[in-house]
């Protein structure tokens, strides 16, 4: 169970938090039919360092960008989202 | 007391207290410190269980975790554990074990014809022979399964309570053999905070079987010293403690015992706990673990291990045989020998396979009886009822490679090594592949110190620890996998618990595979309960040695936690039953039960299901309540519809984001139903939208939806429009709703609160029972019906006075099932019935509230599929036959492929017969079609007729001022 460290909570573990999906797969509400279901179904599995929305749903509730390495699990990044 | 096999001195032993326990309802003795396993083999007892595929008698093969055979089921009723191994669980008194595997007895077990027929069950037989289609396979699944399985599964409810507990420290060592506690010892002495877990009762790991000196000292009094002088500094060391599991950021799962399988807790306190250890570094000194040697009928009960041997002999006072052979590929033989020459057993022969010494063959059926031994050639037969093997050592690197490790093939040791390590971990003593005491303390010792360095921790400490040994440190041969000349590798066993033979790996050399992983699931080798401790290496030696490549070439399988079989409970902890769930309680529950509830769990709520009066049943009461409504007027709570304030100068443009129906145009004072969709497309949830003031709104979900719509929102607030002006604030606990219904509800609520009430579709505030309310002119039911929003602190005044007037106009509270009779009859669909995750806006005959665009979800709705002309969408269902099952699938005819599904199914209120709601392909088109609703799982099969979703006051008259 990885531990987070939440910007405003600290080290927290993981089962506190909710992933939500990667930021590339961020849907603005004006995309075009084409883009949305490229990107909601036709979505990359990197190896490797991936770009996160998580929310620490169970704790401060704010919303994160995680880096992520899919392979080793280590948190090169965890900063509130969006940046202020 | 009569042990046979007992020396009458020496051992790890209480001699004091004898300890009484049975195996199959015989009676036996044995003494606190033996195990089940030493305990059995003092008494004589040989036959310890069956296998599993072909029901050969087995014995105890090895003395601790690693133990594949002698299998047991441990404890009575609530406390029953399967499978329990005999070397792993401590003699407690009134212990009772049964035998599996075997009926009717262990000594005469039917099921061991398959032994006769064992040369016609070859890895993969299943799957070939039965490979028939599904039809057939129902034939045999019910023979296979009753043959097969091991142990059974406990019948009664666990009786026994479980803990977790969440701890920290600055190194966690696991394991505490001369490595551990070096490690352990020198990283506390430097100041860091220490957990070491053991998973045996015992610390002291190799020095209970192998006694040597360390620290100046016995090695057994000099781990007693460590552990305390751990704890002195504020550490922590648990006994009977299995770390099980390595996982992410360093958190160790560390299962510890408080009492023996089957043992009776004292104190009513947790039989075990398990502990969530998050620790900064972590030092793995687990140890290895011998591998067998190949032979014919190697898996004969007489046959073990050499360290197990020494075990028995050493730790327990026990011998395991009187005449020995034995075996091994290292120093480990000769080493062996002496031990057993010294507690009195004959050694027979010693068979080096570096001077040319092999075993053939193990002679005997329910015991050994003798050997066909080999020496440089030349074969001869003795007479022995022990063979003691040792195929050099495995290290066990379990949580090494859970945590993400890398290994290194040692080809002179036979077997792999760690080397990289991803988390902050590392190996030391044999468990890293070292050899020797004097290494294994030396690296310990070294751990340590680094560890706490790494830490910044750095106070002066003593010097390290030394050791002598009396065992010589061995030199090994690679791993042992070639049968001599007459051995029959058909009972050759590798994995003795799944019954993996040498000629079944060699089979599947022969018919092409070559990934392990595929070897594995052919012969599911290492797929039993013990993992593979002793026989996955073998295995995958063998296969290489048949393939012409290297051990790493083959490669190795996952490592997956648990490191060994882990009750269940104790992961759930004291999650279960009752505490399973968070329970959420109604501000009206007292309320309720005072009318005579009966309850339904609804999420993480019970709510009134319906209020039967006396002799009514609870069907009975809900229709009843149902015409109450539909007659006069009804009462009921509706406060756990999610809801939230959308509050500011955008609301309205967040809103419009959220919501697919217009919410622009909005009065304020108006309301309007609305739908909200994913972003594929598909409709999340529907509720109700309010303007209660000019920049404030009042939106509301479903019940079961509102923690996800908490989330959407969230979501759709700061990370899609953090530019808005708005808040959004979950009020679902602020507000307690009641809804009063009926032809009657608007005389009711004028005459309580002093005023006119809201038109249909309308808000308006008031006061009511002297409380300010809001009144939301709104019907699910179909009737005119107003929704009453009120501060929970002030709800029960609220309650009792609606409780009162709706008395007085004739009417009475309505549950959840009159509620659904109701809203089916009107056609109203509903979160998690047509709602289902997988119909959209179009499906449901939402499409003409539908906007432009602008909300989330568009984009997905553009999608083809969902213009098809035969997608399933909404129907009203009228039963002909009286039988409208729910879930039922819809046939055009019988025996042909289902079009749709029943999603709702009720009764009429006004008047009689089932009906209900469905999708159908292409329903609308298809009204006034006959269908068949047929469940086969019910036996229940009707006729029905598609009508519109709408059986009552399809004009809305009921609504009209």
């Amino acid at each position: 169970m990885m531990l987070i460290a939440c910007p405003h909570c600290g080290p927290r573990a993981h089962v506190e938090f909710t992933y939500e999906r990667t930021m590339d797969a961020i849907l603005s509400v004006d995309v075009d039919p084409d883009t949305a279901v490229a990107i909601l179904f036709q979505r990359e599995n990197p190896r490797g360092p991936s770009q996160e929305l998580w929310r620490h749903t169970y704790g401060c509730r704010s919303w994160l960008r995680l880096t992520r390495n899919t392979v080793t699990h280590d948190l090169a990044e965890v900063v509130a989202w969006p940046p202020a | 007391m009569s042990a046979p096999f007992r020396n009458a001195a020496g051992g790890l032993i209480d001699r004091a207290r004898a300890v009484r326990f049975t195996v199959d309802g015989r009676p036996y003795e044995g003494f606190a410190g033996d195990t089940l396993a030493s305990a059995s083999l003092a008494n004589g007892v040989r036959l310890m269980g069956r296998s599993f595929k072909y029901h050969r008698p087995r014995g105890v093969f090895g003395a601790g975790v690693e133990e594949p055979n002698a299998l047991y089921g441990v404890g009575e009723g609530g406390r029953f554990e399967p499978n329990t191994r005999a070397t792993d669980v401590f003699l407690y008194e009134g212990l009772t074990a049964i035998s599996q595997n075997c009926w009717p007895n262990l000594p005469f077990d039917i099921g061991a014809v398959s032994q006769v027929a064992a040369p016609f069950i070859p890895a993969g037989f299943y799957y070939k022979t039965f490979f028939g289609g599904p039809r057939l396979w129902k034939v045999y699944e019910h023979l296979i399964r009753r043959a097969a399985g091991l142990g059974k599964p406990p019948q009664h409810r666990d009786v026994d309570r479980f803990n977790h507990r969440a701890a920290f420290c600055d190194v966690l060592v696991v394991g505490a053999g001369p490595a551990g506690l070096a490690a352990a010892d020198a990283a506390s002495a430097a100041g860091a905070r220490v957990i070491m877990v053991e998973q045996d009762r015992l610390a002291g790991g190799g020095f209970l079987r192998d006694p040597a000196m360390a620290g100046g000292d016995d090695g057994l009094v000099w781990a007693m010293a460590v552990a305390t002088r751990v704890k002195a500094e504020g550490g922590r060391v648990l006994s009977r403690s299995t770390a099980t599991g390595f996982y992410d950021h360093g958190l160790l799962n560390v299962v510890q015992r408080h009492v023996e399988p089957g043992q009776i807790t004292r104190d009513d306190g947790a039989a075990q706990t398990l502990w969530r250890v998050r620790a900064r570094r972590v030092v793995l000194a687990q140890g290895s673990l011998e591998r067998p040697l190949l032979f014919s009928g190697n898996d004969r009960p007489g046959v073990m291990l050499a360290s197990a041997a020494r075990s028995f002999v050493t730790r327990y006072a026990v011998r395991p045989g009187a005449l020995a052979v034995v075996a091994g590929c290292d120093d480990h033989a000769d080493l062996t020998a002496r031990v057993l020459a010294a507690s009195g057993i004959e050694v027979i022969a010693v068979m080096d396979s570096r001077v040319g010494g092999r075993v053939v063959a193990a002679l005997g059926s329910r015991a050994v009886t003798g050997a066909i031994v080999s020496e440089a050639g030349r074969s001869r037969t003795v007479a022995c009822d022990l063979i003691a093997v040792s195929g050099g050592q495995t290290p066990t690197v379990h949580l090494h490679m859970q945590a993400g490790g890398g290994l290194a093939w040692d080809a002179q040791a036979g077997a792999f090594a760690p080397t990289t390590a991803r988390q902050n971990q590392v190996s030391v003593g044999a468990g890293a592949g070292r050899q020797g005491l004097e290494a294994a303390l030396a690296d310990g010792w070294r751990a340590g110190v680094e560890a706490a360095q790494d830490l910044g921790l750095s106070r002066p400490m003593g010097a390290r620890p030394r050791g002598a040994a009396a065992r010589p440190t061995p030199t090994v041969s690679g791993c042992c996998v070639t049968l001599t000349d007459g051995a029959d590798a058909k009972t050759a066993f590798i994995d003795l618990q799944n019954d993996v033979t040498a000629a079944d790996i060699d089979l599947a050399g022969r018919q092409g595979y070559r990934s392990v992983e595929h070897l594995k699931r052919f012969t599911t080798l290492g797929m039993a309960s013990d993992q593979g401790k002793t026989s996955n290496l073998l295995g995958l030696a063998r296969m290489a040695q048949a393939s012409g490549v290297t051990v790493p070439q083959i490669g190795l399988t996952t490592f997956r936690p648990p490191y060994t079989p882990v009750t269940l409970g104790v992961l759930a902890g004291e999650a279960v039953g009752a505490e399973a769930a968070p329970r959420r309680r109604l501000t009206l529950q007292s309320a309720h039960a005072a009318a005579g509830a009966v309850w339904q769990p609804s999420g993480y709520w019970s709510r009134p299901r319906a209020y039967p009066m006396s002799g009514e049943t609870s069907p009975q009461a809900a229709v009843r309540e149902a015409r109450t409504v539909r007659d006069a007027v009804g009462l009921t709570d509706v406060s756990t519809l999610g809801k939230f304030e959308v509050v500011g100068p955008d609301a309205v443009a967040f809103l419009e984001i959220i919501c697919a129906t217009s919410v622009a145009k909005l009065a304020v004072g108006r309301g309007r139903y609305t739908i909200m969709l994913r972003e594929d497309g598909i409709v999340a949830d529907d509720g109700t939208v309010w303007r209660l003031a000019d920049q404030r709104y009042l939106l509301t979900s479903s019940t079961g939806g509102a923690d996800t719509m908490a989330h959407r929102l969230s979501y759709a607030r700061r990370v899609l429009t953090p530019r808005l002006q708005v808040m959004v604030t979950a009020v679902q606990e602020c507000w307690v709703g009641i809804a009063v219904a009926g032809p009657n509800a608007r005389a009711l609520v004028d005459q309580a609160t002093g005023a006119a009430p809201p038109r249909h579709m309308s808000v308006a505030a008031a006061r009511l029972a002297d409380q300010p309310v809001w009144l939301l002119a709104a019907s699910y039911s179909g009737e005119r019906a107003f929704e009453i929003y009120v501060r929970s602190y002030a709800a029960q005044v609220v309650w009792s006075d609606l409780e009162r007037r709706v008395a007085a106009a004739g009417g009475r509270v309505y549950g959840l099932d009159a509620m659904d009779l109701l809203r089916i009859e009107k056609g109203h669909i509903v979160t998690g019935a047509e709602i289902d995750g997988r119909t959209c806006p179009y499906d449901l005959g939402l499409t003409k509230m539908l906007r432009k665009g602008g909300f989330i979800g568009w984009a997905g709705l553009q999608r083809r599929d969902f213009q098809r002309p035969n997608r399933p969408c909404l129907v009203g269902l009228d039963a002909l036959d009286g039988v409208l099952p729910e879930g039922a699938m819809l046939l055009p005819r019988a025996g042909a492929a289902p079009q749709g599904h029943v999603s709702s199914a009720g009764r009429r209120v006004t008047g009689e017969g089932a009906i209900g709601l469905g999708l159908v392909a292409s329903g609308p088109d298809r009204i006034g079609e006959v269908m068949i609703a047929s469940s086969p799982t019910r036996r229940l099969q009707g006729r029905v007729r598609l009508t519109a979703p709408l059986f009552y006051d399809a004009e809305g008259a009921r609504y009209v001022d």
